[in-house]
């Protein structure tokens, strides 16, 4: 009888793995970018280079080789420490494996910095079904960072970080497709930066507040759920809204959306987006305690702070080599322009000078200018 | 007994759902209808360089992650 049960089984199992075609490696291309970040005294830069390449017929390998050079004098620095320049390394190692309508990804990624070392192990796993009409992946990374101070070649802390994510891509029609991502990470260690520092009321202290350094719990679970959809209008362009919901243990609530138009011109194509994000503050955020040791965790970190934040986004991609040289079958340059304006609700600017705990409210411009090249062969 | 009947029965209803399905859901997007998906200004990440990177500046600048896609580990966030 249980054998009969198990043929049934077999049998059913064996029906809907019929449905599906072959699935794809992706495309063996190579990307050399330059990167700048510049807004309220900080300036990151840097180069970024990706390789991807086919090996045999099931297998692709990918490596990128990532740089920030950075030169901070951020508000928070300015404020509680002193202006500083930092150089942050990020290798990876990754390769795909298809196996019929499945593929296997696995990726090592090291990140070196003077006082911040960060390695990621990722896992993932896609199956296209239904005709390639929908695909859906599972993937799980765990992370292990080290945090020193530059200061103190004894300090140093650990935090470990565990990602596990489910998607889906459908195709709803032949102008349609959609996705939706669901990701959960838990981190647990050290999670504050051992530089900055709270502001509390100190009468004794004649500007009316002095600094203690910050203290964040040593666990945090984040959920965001992301959904996005594309549709192909009919004078050849294309149309695009995302939207992402995020909670935290930490108290943190957000919603951001966004929408972006492509329209292609000859061997141009333009891309324009709008972008608004917006979330609470961390239960434990405070721009001014009222004491020292007021509360069990305290920070005031502004991007723990309630904040908007609005991001216009301009890219121009021209694509070249289109019959081909050598071994390359295209290429294409494209260069983009992000300006981003946050305004923060609760994080005020000490600079000023004003009564304490009156000072005017932060806020933040910057521009971020991408140039890359990108080779298809 | 009774269980191994609710079994089979299970078995053979799940095998008979699964072959209906087959034919309910073919393919709605034939493959010959996929041309304007496969034009590149549909793709949902056409620049994987420039994405990863921009999620690691939005990392650094808000509260909020995941959810969207996987940026490098690093803090670079002063």
């Amino acid at each position: 009888m249980k054998q009969r049960l198990l043929r049934l089984c077999a049998a059913a199992l064996l029906a809907h793995s019929g449905w599906a075609s072959a699935g794809v490696l992706p495309d063996d291309r190579t990307d050399v970018m330059y990167h700048l970040y510049e807004g309220d005294g900080v300036q990151i830069d840097g180069p970024s280079l990706l390789v991807r390449k086919k090996v045999g017929k099931s297998v692709s390998v990918v490596s990128n080789y990532y740089v920030d050079m950075v030169s901070s004098a951020s508000i928070d620095v300015v404020t509680t420490a002193s202006p500083y320049t930092e150089e942050r390394t990020q290798w990876s190692l990754g390769m795909d494996y298809l196996r019929g309508n499945t593929t296997m990804t696995a990726n090592y990624t090291s990140s070196v910095e003077s006082d911040f070392d960060a390695t990621t192990y990722s896992f993932g796993v896609s199956q296209d079904m239904f005709g390639d009409l929908t695909t859906l992946s599972l993937s799980y990374s765990y992370g292990d960072d080290v945090v020193g101070r530059s200061d103190d070649p004894d300090f140093s802390r650990d935090n470990t970080r565990q990602q596990y994510g489910v998607g889906l891509t459908q195709i709803i029609t032949r102008n349609l497709i959609t996705s939706l991502n669901f990701e959960t990470i838990t981190d647990e260690g050290f999670l504050n930066n051992p530089y900055r520092s709270v502001r509390y009321a100190d009468p004794n202290n004649p500007v009316g507040y002095s600094f203690e350094p910050e203290l964040y719990p040593n666990t945090r679970t984040t959920n965001a759920l992301g959904i996005r959809a594309r549709y192909f209008l009919p004078w050849r362009a294309a149309i695009q809204g995302e939207y992402r919901g995020f909670t935290d243990t930490w108290g943190i609530t957000s919603h951001t959306g966004s929408m972006t138009y492509v329209q292609p011109w000859k061997d141009w194509t333009f891309e324009l987006t709008y972008r608004v994000h917006e979330q609470t503050g961390a239960d434990f955020f405070q721009d001014l305690f009222s004491r020292a040791e007021a509360t069990n965790f305290r920070a005031r970190d502004k991007e723990l702070s309630p904040l908007t934040s609005n991001t216009v986004k301009m890219m121009a991609t021209y694509e070249f080599l289109t019959e081909g040289w050598s071994f390359i079958d295209r290429g294409s340059v494209t260069l983009s322009y992000d300006h981003l304006m946050i305004d923060y609700e609760e994080f005020r600017d000490l600079r000023s000078g004003a009564v304490v705990g009156e000072e005017p409210l932060f806020s933040l411009e910057a521009n971020v200018i991408q140039l890359f090249f990108s080779f298809w062969y | 007994m009774r269980i191994q009947r609710i079994l089979k029965v299970g078995a053979t209803l799940a095998l008979a759902a699964s072959m209906t399905a087959c034919g309910s859901i073919e393919p709605w997007v034939k493959p010959y209808e996929r041309d304007r998906l496969a034009d590149p200004i549909m793709f949902l990440d056409a620049h994987p360089v420039s994405t990863a990177y921009l999620y690691h500046v939005y990392e650094a600048r808000e509260g909020a992650r995941g959810g969207e896609g996987t940026a490098g580990g690093g803090c670079g966030c002063n």
